[in-house]
């Protein structure tokens, strides 16, 4: 028994980017097994599986199983679970995979409340073998723990970005579509999404923008982020916070970047008056480049910054500010 | 209304984690303990719901003894009743926590009548396992709403948003329900002098729960690889400031 299986969610009709991360880890999986087949489960009808088929099989997908009910219309966790675990129950799997996604961690979970089974989430690498040993974060990646995953099949989510964004093999045949109807319960769909309410917003979205410029508790009061943003509107950046300057109420938890924040991946972070604890620098170590201004030499964020200037930012920044507005009015 | 809030007490780590000789803990000689940001957040707002509707609210952790200091701070703020299901401090799975904390849950609803509200974190701060909410939900078979930034009650109904891409997706659950809340989704008080005085003098039930097998069973833990970057230090001066010039221009910021 070595076939796997990965829950994928579609985006305009294609397999998002986690759940394609999803599908390479369950390849490396395979192999590792020695070569079972990758079969992905979508909550889909059978024909928007059959538009997705063709891409999926470049994935490596051989089969792909349609989870498919009327009721199944807006997101259901539990719904989701019970799909799932019918394919499961169909064919033996070595494992469920789901990507690391909010809704592929709580589907995940749900399944191994449903079966009493283990699930891990946030798994960077998976040994099976007599008993399977898994690599898996905690402290949203700060630490790493090594630990026996048992279970048949094996639950686990694949920790955001723990693979490098796959490419389609070309050539490769589109996967199998298999349509299933589960029986779903009325107690299934009691947690469901009713409506969704959009954000329209033109603040330039942290998560995506390509200069943060964060401040912590050194800007000394809610006023001194008057000159973050100032800077900010120069350069387009997003404004970033600790969680110091959202749990003392100077700025909005929207802006917090860290373990229970936001992740930012830009080009460019400055760190203003930030000390550098681990659950702030977990938000921000994925950007290009980190410049940390901070009056103590030996703050922590100096070892993981690009550049550091050791300074007030009440001095510092206003000057960056000045010559910024020189440079764009020569 | 009855609120039960969970909450797991975890090491206030700086800005380097150090593990334990034997690899299977943190290193905690030198650190203060605090509960996840997202369960501060389920203690304030199980606090407000009973300040609104009224009702009784209950605190309760699975951990060892020491965890009643995170008992106590969530007395301080207001919850009226805490329970304790003391542990020997080692690390326990997601399976068995929540296999204890609902035979916990099994007997308060006992004595006391249904919890109308089951509020936790979205996930805990260390282990981070994402699942303990649900498997109590399930156990208990009541329905869950995860990653809940926004919280109303009103009628027996529940009325949970969450963030999505782009906008909020709306829940709504009828009681009892179990709610995993996140940061953001309130500002928690600071506990007030008296508050901390009356926590002080306040009982705290007491348990030691039988621990069941579960999983996934932790064999060590270990850093990550992750090289420090090699700092290039701009000065203090003027000199500074033309160099952050240079790099806005390098990263097309000017
Ligand atoms: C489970 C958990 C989750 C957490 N999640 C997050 C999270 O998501 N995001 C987050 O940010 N934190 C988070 N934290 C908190 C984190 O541990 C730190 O407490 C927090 O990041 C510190 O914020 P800070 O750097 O602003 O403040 P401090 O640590 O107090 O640092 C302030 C810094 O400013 C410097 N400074 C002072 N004055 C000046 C000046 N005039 N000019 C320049 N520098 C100056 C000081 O030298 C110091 O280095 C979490 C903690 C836990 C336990
Ligand atoms: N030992 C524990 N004691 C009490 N509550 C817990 C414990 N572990 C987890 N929880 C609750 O379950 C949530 C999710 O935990 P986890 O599944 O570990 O991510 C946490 O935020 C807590 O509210």
């Amino acid at each position: 028994m070595s076939d796997v299986l990965v829950l994928v969610e579609l985006v305009d009709g294609a397999a998002d980017r986690l759940s394609l991360e999803a599908l390479a880890f369950a390849g490396t999986l395979c192999d590792r097994l020695g070569g079972g087949a990758i079969h992905a489960a979508l909550i889909a009808s059978a024909d928007d599986a059959a538009a997705a088929a063709g891409a999926l099989g470049g994935f490596g997908v051989s089969t792909l199983h349609a989870i498919a009910h009327e009721r199944l219309d807006a997101y259901a966790p539990q719904a989701w679970a019970t799909g799932l675990a019918a394919v499961a129950a169909a064919a033996p799997f070595a494992a469920v995979i789901g990507p690391g996604s909010e809704r592929g961690t709580e589907v995940l979970a749900y399944l191994g409340a449903m079966t009493s089974a283990p699930m891990a989430a946030n798994v960077l690498d998976v040994r099976p073998g007599e008993r399977w040993s898994i690599t898996r974060q905690r402290w949203a990646g700060s630490l790493l723990e090594e630990a026996w995953l048992d279970g048949l099949p094996h639950l686990l989510t694949v920790a955001a970005h723990a693979v490098p964004e796959p490419a389609p093999a070309t050539g490769a045949s589109p996967a199998t579509v298999v349509a299933l109807r589960p029986a779903l319960d009325d107690a299934d769909l009691v947690a469901r999404v009713i409506a969704i309410e959009s954000s329209a917003s033109d603040r330039v979205e942290l998560a995506e923008a390509k200069i943060v410029v964060s401040g912590g508790r050194g800007l000394g009061s809610p006023a001194a982020f008057a000159m973050l943003d100032e800077l900010a509107g120069l350069l387009g950046a997003a404004v970033g916070v600790s969680r110091v300057a959202t749990s003392l109420g100077w700025r909005p938890h929207a802006q917090q970047v860290g373990q229970t924040g936001t992740r930012v991946a830009p080009d460019l972070y400055i760190a203003c008056g930030i000390s550098g604890a681990i659950q702030h620098m977990v938000g921000c170590k994925s950007a290009k480049r980190i410049l940390a201004i901070n009056t103590d030499r030996d703050a922590p964020i100096f070892d993981k910054a690009t550049y550091g200037i050791v300074g007030d930012v009440h001095q510092v920044i206003p000057a960056i500010t000045a010559e910024v507005r020189r440079a764009r009015g020569a | 209304m009855r609120i039960l809030a969970l909450v797991k007490r975890v090491p206030a780590t700086g800005g380097r984690i150090t593990l334990a000789a034997d690899g299977r803990s943190i290193d905690t000689t030198y650190l203060g303990f605090v509960v996840s940001p997202h369960e501060e957040c389920a203690v304030e707002e199980a606090v407000r719901l009973a300040e609104a509707h009224g009702g009784e609210t209950v605190v309760m952790t699975l951990g060892p003894a020491e965890s009643a200091d995170q008992l106590r701070d969530a007395l301080a703020i207001g919850i009226d009743r805490a329970v304790h299901l003391e542990t020997d401090g080692s690390d326990w799975d997601p399976l068995a926590t929540s296999a204890a904390i609902v035979d916990a849950i099994r007997d308060l609803e006992a004595e006391g009548g249904p919890f109308d509200l089951i509020l936790v974190g979205n996930e805990s701060a260390d282990a981070g396992g994402y699942q303990v909410g649900i498997r109590v939900a399930v156990a208990l078979g009541r329905p869950c709403v995860n990653g809940a930034k926004a919280l109303d009650v009103d009628g027996g109904v529940a009325r949970a948003r969450r963030q999505a891409k782009g906008g909020w997706e709306v829940f709504e659950v009828p009681l009892p329900a179990v709610v995993g809340v996140r940061e953001g989704i309130n500002l928690p008080r600071y506990p007030s002098v008296p508050g901390r005085l009356r926590a002080k003098k306040k009982e705290i039930a007491r348990l030691v729960p039988d621990r069941r097998a579960g999983g996934p069973e932790l064999i060590r833990m270990r850093l990550p690889v992750e090289p420090d970057r090699a700092v290039e230090m701009l000065g203090s001066g003027p000199e500074a400031t033309s160099r952050v010039l240079e790099i806005l221009r390098e990263v097309g910021a000017l």
